[in-house]
């Protein structure tokens, strides 16, 4: 009797605290859930605000002109010299062109608001038809031209019309030929070529991201070529080779130290070493290649030696039974079977460096470049550093190029990542 | 392996190869004020003529001489762009590096506005004012001519003026690295402790006390330091009515949809009353030409010579579109008669 009093007495113990229980884990698993959720909404966040903040800049806007090639402006029909041609008054015709299709604006400070429709580009662009094609010196054509900054702005919209005249960058005779244009079906937007064919521009109609991206590949090829080969070499002595004492340990400690290091530092150390000891040049991919070579260098040592890890000790035995010399074991076996591990690594290690602009500001690579690098040693900006140099920018268009820069950036990142969740996918090997 | 390891020394063998031959383009360094209008005649220089586009880094006045005057020679660069004039240290520090020879040439006026939010009414206030809401130390409001220092007890503009509206000081700026924070510590902070008759007679006797007096911003929380990035000011201008921000012209200009620049010593901050200089705020930019350099970096001639065109900074030129604040004519035609002769500075 007492005996069953007892076990009923802990059955409502246990009951009790039962439904108290539950609860508690419930709540334990509100909390992650709660945590994914806010991080999802967080990111969620930043997409949103940077698509709707730059998905208009793969757009232009066009204006159709009808441009006549006045031989007394470019050269005689005829001419091929291509001096010649570069050196003619392109603006002119544009010129012309806008004052024949708006004959009542004579006052030389409207004529000048009244040119200031059109990008300072667009000469450039009828330089380049007459220079491939000089027949056209003597034609009349029909040809689209880009808008101007102002223009663009307002034609998506970014541009508020309810404000008194003189707070608008666009004030009312503009407003009054630009209408004029549209109801002649003469402005137009299209899809924006010039963003990814050309370099930085202070006209942001003229600006691109070829010069960055372009730049960005250089220096990850050269950061590559340096701590992919470095850094296996080093973990494999590490992992393979090295005796397993006191300065082994140190120089653990000191790689695992070296990939908490704020990337500035690195910055600085290749400012000292590579530019004022060697004497390399300034701001060029070569030198900005170096420096986050330095800086991904313990990141991929780090994920090559748990790759090296990884591998059984029993395949090294079983080969070296067979009577594989240590190199063989290692160069035939060990390290066919850790690649995709090291690969994962190194390929995080460059989405990391081709994010970085800390260490590139000591060494010149935030700077304004126009022609677009053509090797290692031609002076060039990076993608990050491209968005921080169009965040900076007074120009009002700049905003909506700098959000679509930074889902450029954004686009390459996630590629990479996949690509590395992708190779570790097919060829990681599980024992 | 062998291939990777032997292309890798090959590629830094070009690096120290090509190191040693000519730079086939213009290096330029120096001040983020003055960047927006070199970089804008970089490009059309790059366009219309046959040398290559100038780099122009954007490192600080400070920054950008330090490295021009490093020395002589191709990894150097050829010029330094500056929100302020070239002091005498810096001009021994070249000197002791073989640099004798340096061509200054002013660009232009900058004007430094002080802004807030469309939304709200428009400040009016005089340099005096700046000076009592934002120094580090005040002259006692109980007895302002004993000459007895206070730490800044103000923390509404009706204190310091009653003819200000009743809000809370907030003024967002730039950090002490910036060229802009050490003019608007000058020309706005400065021009108002001079009105104070006691403090102006101290520069006679005390130039230093009486500088860190004029120029020390408060520490309090009053001043927030905005960062070097004068487009954030803007939008957090925009989002907090309450504040004012401290920023150059040509974003003023960009947004006047947004902000409105305060009235100072009753003269609003327009490209007019900049140019006429009326407006007491405004400050001149230079950029330093190492004269040892003209002749060997190809183009160098060529881009001082579009710089001065009157296409470029004269009143119509392409960089007041950017909102420089071209120099008057007489002064243009000095400059530029200098460029031609390639007359050294003297301080």
């Amino acid at each position: 009797m007492n005996n069953q009093q007892q076990h009923q007495k802990t059955m409502e113990r246990v009951q009790q605290g039962l439904d108290r229980r539950y609860r508690k884990e419930r709540h334990f698993r509100w909390l992650g859930l709660g945590a994914i959720i806010l991080g999802l909404l967080f990111v969620s966040f930043l997409f949103i605000t940077i698509i709707s903040n730059g998905y208009t800049a793969f757009q232009q806007t066009y204006v159709k002109l009808d441009v006549f090639y006045d031989p007394e402006m470019i050269a005689p029909i005829g001419e091929t010299d291509p001096e010649v041609l570069s050196r003619a008054n392109y603006g002119g015709l544009i010129k012309a062109s806008m004052r024949q299709m708006f004959p009542e604006v004579t006052n030389r400070r409207e004529k000048k608001v009244l040119y200031g429709l059109i990008s300072t580009g667009a000469s450039y662009e009828l330089r380049n038809a007459v220079m491939s094609n000089p027949a056209l010196i003597g034609s009349k054509a029909e040809v689209w031209v880009v808008a101007d900054d102002d223009v663009d702005m307002l034609i998506k919209g970014h541009i508020d019309l309810r404000l008194p005249e003189s707070d608008r960058r666009i004030k009312d005779n503009q407003l009054g030929w630009i209408h004029l244009l549209q109801e002649q079906d003469r402005i137009e937007k299209r899809f924006n070529t010039t963003f990814f064919t050309a370099g930085d521009s202070r006209e942001p109609e003229l600006s691109g991201i070829k010069g960055a991206i372009a730049g960005s590949f250089f220096t990850l090829l050269i950061c590559l070529t340096i701590a992919f080969p470095v850094g296996v070499a080093a973990a494999v002595y590490l992992e393979e080779f090295a005796p397993k004492n006191r300065w082994t340990d140190l120089i653990e400690v000191n790689i695992n130290n070296l990939a908490a290091v704020p990337s500035i530092v690195f910055g600085l150390l290749g400012l000292a070493v590579f530019i004022n000891f060697f004497g390399l040049p300034r701001s060029v991919p070569l030198v900005g290649g170096l420096v986050l070579a330095l800086m991904t260098l313990p990141t991929i040592i780090i994920a090559s030696r748990a790759a090296l890890k990884s591998v059984p000790p029993s395949i090294r035995e079983a080969a070296l039974g067979i009577g594989a010399s240590p190199m063989q074991t290692i160069t035939h076996h060990v390290l066919p079977l850790a690649l995709p591990g090291m690969l994962t690594g190194t390929i995080i290690g460059m989405a990391q460096a081709l994010g970085e602009t800390a260490p590139l500001l000591m060494i010149g690579m935030v700077a304004f470049i126009v022609d677009v690098p053509g090797s290692v040693m031609d002076p060039s900006a990076v993608l990050p550093v491209q968005i921080y140099l169009w965040a900076d920018s007074p120009e009002r268009a700049f905003v909506e190029r700098t959000s679509a820069a930074i889902m450029v950036l954004l686009a390459f990142l996630i590629s990479m990542n996949l690509l590395a969740v992708w190779l570790r996918k097919k060829f990681e090997r599980r024992w | 392996m062998k291939k990777l390891i032997s292309a890798a020394v090959a590629l830094s063998l070009t690096g120290f190869v090509s190191m040693a031959s000519a730079r086939d383009y213009i290096s330029v360094v120096g001040s983020s004020t003055v960047y927006p209008f070199a970089t804008v005649v970089a490009e059309q220089f790059g366009k219309t003529t046959k040398f290559k586009t100038p780099k122009i880094e954007s490192t600080g006045s400070g920054g950008g001489l330090k490295l021009f005057c490093a020395g002589v020679g191709v990894e150097h660069p050829d010029i330094t762009n500056a929100s302020r004039r070239i002091k005498s240290s810096e001009v021994e520090r070249c000197a002791g590096n073989g640099i004798n020879d340096i061509i200054e040439v002013k660009v232009g006026y900058d004007g430094i506005a002080l802004a807030n939010s469309k939304k709200a009414p428009q400040f009016k206030v005089t340099r005096k004012d700046i000076f009592l809401a934002l120094a580090k130390q005040v002259p006692d409001p109980k007895d302002p001519m004993s000459g007895k220092l206070v730490a800044n007890p103000y923390n509404t503009w009706k204190e310091v003026n009653k003819d200000l509206p009743d809000m809370a000081i907030e003024v967002l700026g730039p950090p002490p690295t910036s060229g802009t924070r050490d003019a608007f510590a000058e020309l706005a902070m400065e021009g108002g402790c001079k009105k104070i008759d006691w403090i102006k007679a101290m520069k006679k006797k005390d130039k230093k006390a009486y500088k860190s007096l004029c120029h020390t911003v408060r520490e309090d929380g009053k001043y927030i330091e905005a960062g070097e990035n004068d487009n954030l000011i803007v939008q957090k201008l925009e989002a907090n009515k309450g504040a004012l921000g401290v920023f150059g012209y040509s974003f003023l200009d960009q947004n006047s949809d947004k902000v409105q620049g305060s009235l100072i010593d009753g003269v609003a901050p327009t490209f007019e009353l900049i140019a006429d200089g009326s407006y007491p705020v405004s400050r001149p930019l230079y950029f330093y030409v190492k004269k040892a350099h003209m002749g060997k970096i190809p183009g160098i001639i060529e881009y001082l010579a579009e710089f001065s065109s009157d296409k470029a900074w004269g009143e119509e030129g392409y960089l007041a579109d950017k909102g420089l604040i071209p120099m008057p004519t007489e002064e243009r035609k000095a400059f530029k008669s200098d460029i031609e002769a390639m007359k050294p500075l003297k301080l």
